[in-house]
């Protein structure tokens, strides 16, 4: 499939890579382009894409634009484009399969938000709980060491009021969760 | 009345507050509420956006570990409730994905079918199964003149949840009108807080969180009144913030709907825990003849010389 010949093919292998990675996303191909998406959209300013041109640049097979792309990212998952999609797509689930597609090939340009979700999934696999001080702090040493003064500020007043866990909490069977996501992984691996 | 419950990460630290109101209320209004065992974490936002199989697989042995003789699980926090009721639905509507669902679980000798429990927000539960004119009933202290701006946020109402309008739901305004307040009924009620933004780009956090303070600000409001602890914490804990980036002066303090319960049921200032919200509440509820101890005294600060070099501005606190 030639990338970006500006030509919309149906049928594509990345349209369909998405279709089949999302449940119910079949409704993927019913979209109208209507633009009701984007007008919903809290974050859509911000975007690169809006939801309805990612669609379209979906349906033209435009994968490499697509994942590069910072607008499954800045989805905030407020639903109001799923709720008033005129074709039932599920977009904020679409957001989802891109976000999953963009990490598992290396396609992201904005490195925060996809390492920000993988520290938080790092902590629930080792803990079975969020932490939310350990959470913050690796994220924002890792990642972020300039944001740490802001942080700080935000972090010491949380303190204050006891709003920050300083210790991990973990759930009693930790073992019975870790083969239950080691599984899910390996069926996912199989798909 | 007897309930699953399933508390959320948060409400066992940031929003302990949610988690002590709530309970006092539910133990005035006789709702009973069991705790899942050993429940773990929903993967709140983050976990859907790296692997889908074991997300789905997380938040359904939760579902997995409610007694057989509880068929209705309660969830405080928003995003808890969007991923348990959402996993729910979905493993009914999609075999191959319940399938799958089910063959991960039995790695851990459990197993779920979709339609064996109702996930409930706790909302929903105290307007429709309580009722207004019942918590009506409970009210000793009516919070009259206090203009109570009721926040939705995002996930109780989307996608089609079922128990009020997904764009202007009214739920919570009527449980505020129960308690005697007075309800600012203002647009942007079921906007979204910026979620997890804040972690990603604070430029696009802060204007969506500017946006509802401006709302709420524009038609009075004394108080918002939230009901997860993402929104409670974008729009208290970045208020500060907010206000440093934009040269704006909100201060609206941020509680959850059912510490405005607790004092309307005349239980004390400790029982609603009220105190831990960074943007102080003490102004707002003189209104209502509630006394909140200062926050705790802070010394004076020198102020920082203009000859210095240019220093980060601390947020301005409130002095009475």
């Amino acid at each position: 499939m030639a990338e970006d010949n500006g030509r919309p093919s149906s049928r594509n292998a990345f349209s369909e890579e998405v279709i089949a990675n999302t449940p119910g996303g079949e409704a993927l191909r019913l979209c109208l382009q209507c633009g009701t998406c984007g007008g919903s959209c809290p974050s859509g300013d911000d975007m690169d894409h809006t939801p309805r041109r990612i669609f379209a640049m979906i349906e033209a097979g435009q994968k490499d634009k697509v994942l590069r792309s910072n607008t499954p990212w800045y989805c905030v998952s407020c639903y109001y484009c799923t709720e008033r999609c005129p074709q039932h797509i599920p977009i904020t689930d679409i957001m989802y399969t891109l976000k999953r597609m963009a990490i598992s090939d290396g396609l992201y340009e904005d490195s925060d938000a996809p390492d920000w979700s993988q520290t938080f999934i790092g902590r629930v696999e080792q803990f079975g709980r969020s932490y939310e001080l350990g959470l913050a702090t690796r994220y924002h040493i890792t990642h972020r060491p300039l944001g740490k003064i802001r942080l700080g500020t935000f972090a010491l007043d949380m303190l204050r009021r006891d709003r920050l866990a300083l210790t991990p909490s973990s759930i009693k069977n930790i073992d019975q969760l870790r083969a239950i996501l080691k599984k899910a992984r390996e069926l996912e691996g199989a798909q | 009345m007897r309930y699953a419950y399933y508390p959320g990460c948060s409400l066992e630290r940031n929003a302990a507050s949610y988690y002590k109101s709530l309970m006092a209320v539910a133990e005035k209004l006789g709702l009973v509420f069991q705790e899942v065992d050993d429940w773990n974490c929903c993967g709140a936002t983050e976990y859907f956006a790296v692997n889908q199989l074991p997300a789905y697989a997380l938040v359904a042995r939760n579902l997995a570990l409610v007694p057989d003789d509880l068929n209705e699980m309660v969830a405080p926090c928003s995003a808890c409730y969007v991923n348990l009721k959402k996993t729910e639905k979905y493993m009914g509507k999609y075999p191959e994905l319940a399938r799958q669902v089910n063959e991960a679980l039995a790695a851990g000798g459990l197993g779920y079918e979709s339609g064996r429990l109702q996930v409930r927000n706790i909302l929903d539960v105290i307007v429709n199964d309580v009722g207004c004119e019942t918590v009506a009933r409970d009210v000793v202290k009516p919070l009259a003149g206090l203009r109570v701006a009721p926040y939705y946020g995002c996930l109780i109402v989307r996608p089609e949840n079922g128990f009020d309008n997904p764009e202007y739901p009214t739920s919570m305004d009527r449980l505020m009108r129960a308690l005697g307040a007075e309800v600012v009924d203002y647009p942007l009620k079921a906007q979204c807080c910026g979620g997890h933004m804040a972690q990603i780009s604070d430029k696009v956090a802060y204007e969506l969180i500017r946006r509802l303070l401006h709302s709420a600000a524009e038609y009075q409001a004394d108080v918002i009144a939230c009901v997860c602890p993402m929104c409670q914490l974008n729009l208290d804990a970045y208020q500060a913030n907010v206000n440093r980036h934009f040269g704006t002066d909100y201060h609206i303090p941020i509680l959850y709907f059912t510490q405005l319960m607790a004092l309307a049921f005349g239980l004390s200032t400790r029982e609603a825990d009220l105190g831990s919200e960074i943007v102080s509440a003490r102004k707002a509820l003189a209104k209502i003849d509630v006394e909140l101890p200062r926050q705790e005294e802070r010394k004076p600060k020198k102020r920082p010389s203009k000859q210095a070099l240019p220093m980060p501005v601390m947020p301005v606190e409130e002095t009475n």
